[in-house]
This record gives C-alpha cells, structure tokens and sequence, in this order.
C-alpha cells in the first residue's frame, strides 16, 4: 500500500545499477479485488479453500496453450544480462524486481510441479535437492511474494530485448496475474476498470449523455479557438471511420487536447467519423491480467461497434497498450474483417492516418504557434516493443516523430539507450496507474527523468510529447516528484491540433 | 577393467538415451503447443526469411546478449564457440575414416579447449564477483559451470599433459557403437571426462541447457510481424470460437 511518504530517488546523470537492497519493496502489494470486482469476469469472489492445488493446475493450463510460456521458463540460463535492464530494480534497488528474478518466483513452481526432478525430490520431501535445483512449493509465502512483485512490473518489456532467448518478463507476470485471479486474489484496479467496461463500454464509467455532453463541449472550444465548425460525432451511423480512443482522452489533460487534434485531422482529411458509446474505450486492461477471455470480451464490443455503425475503418487514438491490443492481438481476437474497407489496414493508428496526410501533403501547419516549447518524445513500451506504424520495422519510432516535426520547430531526442526499442516505461504501465501503487510508480519513473533531465539540461528541453493515455496520466502525476512541472506532459497530437491550420479558419 | 569398460558402456547408453529421449520429448512438447498471440519484439521482420536471418545473429552472434552487456558477451561467446569447435573435433572418435574437413580444425579444436576454459572461468568470476548474478544464482548454476570445466580441463590435459591412448579409446567408442565392446583406456583424467560428459547429457533435459532447442521455439524471436494482414489463431482460440457459434444459434 502507499506509503505516507515516498522516498523520491535522487537523478543522477546516467542509470547507474544500484547497491541491491534486498527485500526493500516487499509489502502487501496494492488493493486486492472484492467479490464484487471479480465475478463479473469470471473469477472467484475470493481465495478459494484448496487454492495452492488450483494455482498449479491453472499453471499446467497455461503451459499448454502458451508455449512462450514454457519456453521462457525453460531456457533462462541466469546470464545476468536483463539484472540491470528493468525500471523498477533501477527505482528501487529490490532484487527481486530484477527481470530474472521476477521470473524466478513462478519458475520456482515451475520446476517443482512440471519438472522431473522437480517432481521427484518434491515427492522425497528433500529440501536439498529443491534447493539444489531452484524449485519451491505453492505455499502462502509465495503467494504473496507474486501478488507484491508481479504488481511492481509494467510489462514493459525492456528485459525481453536485452534477453539472449528473447524471454519476455510481461509474459510471466501477465501468466502469474492469471492464476491469481483464477484463485481469488486479483487486484481492484483493473478489475474494477474490466467490470464498468462490461457494463457501460469504458474505463471511467461514463455513460452515453455524459460523453454526448462532452464531445459537445469540445466542439464548442474548438469553434470558440478557431472559427471553425468542426464535429466530433458520437455513433453516427455509415460514416468512413470509428475512433476508438482510450476514455482518458474525453476529460483528461493532456489527453483531451489530442482528441482535438484527431477531430482537426479527421476534419480537414474530408473524411466522416465517429465515436461509439458501446465501445467507448481503447484500453484493454484484459491484457494486463493476462487473461485471453477478457481481453476478447473487450475487443468484441469494438467489433460488435465496427458492424452496427457500418463504418469502413477503424483508428485508434493515442494508447500504448490500447494499441497493442488493436496492432498485434486485435485480429486474432475480433477478426477477421473482412467486411471493413480492404484498403486499408484493420486498424490504424492516428499518426499513421495523419502520417499518411503529411506525405499527401494535405495539412497545412503553422509550426511557429508551438515555438513556446522544445520537445523530446516519449516512446511508450507497448507501441515501441509490441507493434508498429507503417509498413516498415521501426515505423512505430519514425511516424510519431515526423508527425511532432512537422508541428513543432524544435525537436531533440533523448539518449539513444533510452528511446526506441530501448525505451525506459513511464513508471505506471501494465495496470499500476493506481493511487495505491504510488511509492513504486514514482520509483519505476528514475531512469526517465534522468534521461529527461539531460536533455533539458544540454538542449532547454521544455516538454515531453507522449502517444499513450497511460504515459501522460503518469508523467502529471510523476514530474512534480522530480521537480518538472506537471504540464510539461503533452499529446502528440495537441501539437498538430495547435499548429494545424484548418480550411477557413481566422488568421490570427 | 572389464568391470570399467561395461560401467561405462551402459553410462554411455543411458545418457544417450535419456538425452535423446528426454530432449526429443520437449521439442515435441514446444511444436506441440500453439503461441496463441502474436508477440514478437519490435521491431521484428516482416517475412519469415527476415525471421530467419533474425534467428541467425542471435544463435551465431548472439545479437540481444551483445546490446545487453559485453562481458556477458564475450565470454558466453568464446566459450560456445570454442565448444562447438572442440565438439566437431571429437566427431574423429566416432567416424573412420575420419571426414577430411574434421581433420583439417583438428588443430584449431586442440587449443579451443582453452578458449571454452577461459569463457567459463569468466563467466564463472562474474557469477560470483558481481553482485546481481550472485542473486540470482542457483547453486545448480555453480555446478554446471564445474560440470563444464571438468570437462574442459580433464580434456586438455589428455590432449597436452598425459596422452591417452587414441587407438584404444577410438576402438571403444566404435565397438560401444556397434555393440561389440573393446576395453576402455583406464587413465583416470579419460574416466573424468567421461563420467562429466555423461552426467552433462542426463541433465540436459530438465535443465536450464534447454536454452540451446528453446531459442528456436520463443515467439518474441521467431514470429513474423504480420498481424494485420494474416490472421493468427491458436487451435485452442478457433475451438473457444466454434464453441461460441454453435451455442449461439
Ligand atoms: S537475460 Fe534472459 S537468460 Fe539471461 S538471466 Fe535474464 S531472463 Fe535469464
Ligand atoms: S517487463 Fe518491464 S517492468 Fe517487467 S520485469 Fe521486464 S523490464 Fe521490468
């Protein structure tokens, strides 16, 4: 739980790997999921009687329909090359959020239930030989040692570039959230957030007249900044496009001034879109708790959106996660679509969509009305290291950046270890953007204001541009911690909505 | 010495047969098991030839492990190369007559062993010297690493101290091959070698030496990044699916 004062880590110039502490962020993990929050996704209400027996056989399912699963728990060889790669080891100098030994908590079961000689000395009762060859028992300790740590990664990703095997820690940490959902003990916030997408079609909860209101509202902003009647639909059927958008851009900031921008970009494209209440939401926290059936669940909505509203297209807004979901496991899980436009790819991303319109050269920018800041960018981990833009590798690091180029007048990048498939997380990834995880968010944020921190320091960096819904919740609540600002935070595409000049629009 | 030769003829069938088995099986198990989501590190190739070539910088180069930590690195790569020199050398004792291009790394694959030695040393001093691999070390790790350096060092020994007799030895291994047992050479670095060889290839399958079949098999390595333009769906997924339809209508 947060604790009452958040020991904030000093920023150094470069990531050093600190003194291991162990043993430091050991605590209670956050807020465990009540009865309430669980059964509507179809876990138990809470610990079931006989659950060490169950959290092992749901591990035995998981190992045989996902063989990244078992090959990741097979091959770690203990190189030691991930140790220092994860944000929170470097945050908070706890071992155990080392990627390897973030592992080791399931391995440990792993090779005691589905291991021969695992099987064997369990069987002999010989300590030794468990020791000898790193397994353990399912008792109550580890329970709680992977509720605590399995809720200190943001399945970020970062150790599985680094990894000689390509393991990839947000699979077994997405696998241990699993089985402990199957068991009973899930964590409030994304169920809670899973539920009201279940029953209302979006994180927040906001229903139907309240996001109608809202999207009223910004029309009436944007009318009031630029003269210009631009529409932000709410289901409008037979339009071009449906948005689907991560529910923070309706109300927060600086979410919301990227919505505008997509309303502008949509706009002076000439094509016809629309939002939808039924699947008001971007965000597939299915993903972080590591559960096919929910993340599916969500997905379908969009699907069920798509053909009701009989739209041609779908684009997503500004979510690293949400754009996960939608790039890599969308398809697989609401596919095939073939009753959408063949001509483009199912989905898109907006900067992909405003990408496109830059090389058509069909947006006419003032880039002079940003000149208030220099900005670097934030690659979000799921877009960086789980997807891409375009139709070329890396499209994912490339588009972004000439979009805010060709918005912006100064740009810098930060250091090259730290952006790109590089890329540290924001610190609030993978389901920990909850007030009760505070402590180990602000922790998990040190290697990125470091690497913010230089480049405000060798360039007069003035604002970080981010794609994720995520990202930019965290960054205002983080940046003040590390002496920023929080509004030095802001969407990609609040940048294009302030430097693009809409057809008609009074010059100022 | 007919009580050595028979032990270690069945020591040898034994570890073969549970090497064989024991790995075959895993390999089995990881074809068998479907990647229900598509999960590569970005950025991944587009094609599976991309996929190929991906594969071949992190097994001959290894390309992640090299960006990760140089010392790493370096030693993990000296030591599995000079082993696979030293590997191919020993194919001499199998064959005969022995392939023109064994013998001609045969002198590369005597000193190789020293090179695998100095992989393991260092990779052993970092496991120890170095505060986060001393973590997460299992006393399994330390033994492996022994294993090998046994092996290593019993194996250079014959090779540049105390000769043993090839001849015999060679008629040994053909005659465990074709079941027509000849006595063993009893010099006790060759029994070393041989029990720490042996003991290799039975833990090999529930062990962490599974990393050498797993890379192939880890989708953040060997997926194509095609997602939108091919569906993939894991047999589980397309049952869960049918099962929906069927209950609907
Ligand atoms: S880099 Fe990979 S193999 Fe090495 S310790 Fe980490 S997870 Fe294990
Ligand atoms: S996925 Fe990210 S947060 Fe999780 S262990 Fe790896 S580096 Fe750390």
């Amino acid at each position: 739980m947060a604790k009452a004062k958040i020991e904030v880590p000093e920023l150094k110039e470069y990531s050093v790997m600190p003194v291991l502490q162990p043993g430091v962020m050991k605590g209670v993990g956050p807020y465990v999921s009540a009865a309430e929050f669980q059964e509507p996704l179809g876990f138990p209400g809470e610990l079931v009687d006989n659950w060490e027996e169950k959290a092992v056989d749901k591990l035995g399912d998981l190992l045989n329909r996902y063989r990244g699963l078992r090959v990741f728990l097979d091959s770690c060889v203990r190189c030691g090359a991930c140790t220092d790669k994860c944000h929170y080891l470097l945050g908070t100098s706890d071992p155990k959020n080392m990627p390897v030994a973030r592992q080791d908590l399931l391995r440990q079961v792993y090779r005691r239930y589905y291991t021969l000689p695992g099987k064997f000395f369990g069987k002999m009762g010989w300590e030794w030989g468990k020791k000898l060859i790193g397994a353990r028992e399912m008792d109550k300790e580890v329970l709680d040692d992977w509720y605590n740590y399995f809720h200190q990664c943001s399945q970020c990703r970062r150790c599985s570039v680094f990894c000689p095997y390509g393991i990839d820690t947000a699979e077994i940490s997405m696998a241990a959230r699993n089985i402990m959902d199957t068991v009973g003990k899930g964590q409030k916030y994304c169920n809670q957030i899973i539920g009201k997408v279940f029953k209302i079609g979006n994180n927040l909860g906001l229903p139907e007249p309240a996001l109608l209101d809202t999207l009223e509202g910004l029309e009436e902003d944007i009318e009031d900044e630029t003269g210009v009647k631009v529409e932000l639909p709410l289901d409008r059927k037979d339009v071009d496009i449906l948005l689907i958008t991560p529910s923070a851009d309706f109300f927060a900031e600086p979410h919301v001034d990227g919505l505008m921008g997509y309303a502008k970009v949509f706009h002076e494209a000439g094509v016809s879109w629309t939002i939808s209440s039924y699947a008001s939401e971007g965000a597939n926290f299915g993903m972080f708790i590591g559960s096919y059936e929910n993340m599916r669940e969500i997905s379908l909505r969009i699907r069920k959106a798509a053909i009701d509203l009989n739209v041609k297209r779908i684009v997503f807004g500004e979510c690293g996660h949400a754009w996960r979901v939608a790039y890599s496991f969308l398809n697989t899980l609401a596919g095939p679509f073939d009753f959408l436009d063949p001509n483009y790819p199912v989905p898109q991303h907006i900067c992909e969509f405003t990408y496109n319109l830059l090389q058509e050269d069909k947006l006419k920018f003032d880039k002079s009305r940003n000149d208030d800041m220099v900005l670097t960018f934030h690659d979000s981990c799921n877009v960086a290291r789980a997807t891409r833009m375009g139709d070329m590798p890396g499209g994912q690091f490339m588009i972004p950046r000439e979009v805010i180029k060709a918005a912006c007048n100064h740009y810098y990048d930060m250091e090259d270890e730290t952006i790109h498939d590089q890329t540290f997380c924001c610190g609030g990834g993978g389901g920990l953007l909850t007030d009760d995880l505070m402590d180990i968010r602000v922790k998990g944020a040190l290697p990125r204001m470091q690497s913010l921190k230089n480049v405000v320091e060798d360039h007069q960096v003035t604002h970080l541009a981010a794609i994720c819904a995520i990202c930019k919740s965290q960054f205002t609540k983080v940046l003040p911690y590390y002496g920023f600002k929080m509004d030095q935070i802001v969407s990609v595409h609040q940048l294009v909505s302030n430097a693009l000049i809409l057809t008609g629009q009074d010059e100022d | 010495m007919w009580f050595l030769t028979g032990f270690f003829a069945l020591f040898f069938y034994l570890a073969v047969i549970i090497f064989v088995a024991g790995v075959g099986f895993k390999i089995y198990q990881y074809i068998r098991t479907p990647a229900p989501l598509k999960i590569p590190t970005m950025p991944a190739p587009l094609t599976r030839t991309g996929v190929g070539v991906r594969l071949f910088s992190e097994v001959v180069l290894f390309k992640s492990l090299f960006r990760a930590n140089k010392w790493i690195w370096l030693f993990g790569w000296i030591f599995h190369f000079a082993l696979l020199l030293v590997l191919l050398r020993h194919l001499r004792y199998f064959i005969d007559p022995v392939w023109w291009w064994v013998a001609l790394i045969q002198p590369f694959g005597k000193y190789a062993a020293f090179a695998m030695i100095l992989g393991l040393v260092g990779l052993l001093v970092r496991r120890i010297t170095v505060e986060r691999i001393r973590y997460i070390s299992n006393p399994s790790d330390y033994l492996m690493l022994a294993l090998l350096l046994i092996i290593g060092i019993s194996g250079a020994m014959m090779t540049f101290v105390a000769h043993t007799d090839i001849m015999q030895f060679k008629a040994f291994v053909r005659g465990m091959m074709t079941f027509s047992w000849q006595p063993i050479p009893t010099d006790p670095a060759l029994l070393l070698h041989l029990a720490a060889v042996f003991l290799l290839m039975i833990v090999f399958p529930y062990s962490k030496l599974l990393h050498a079949p797993g890379i192939f098999f880890s989708p953040s390595r060997n997926q194509v990044d095609n997602p939108r333009e091919k569906r993939h769906l894991a047999p589980w997924a397309a049952e869960m699916e049918k099962a929906e339809r069927s209950s609907d209508s």
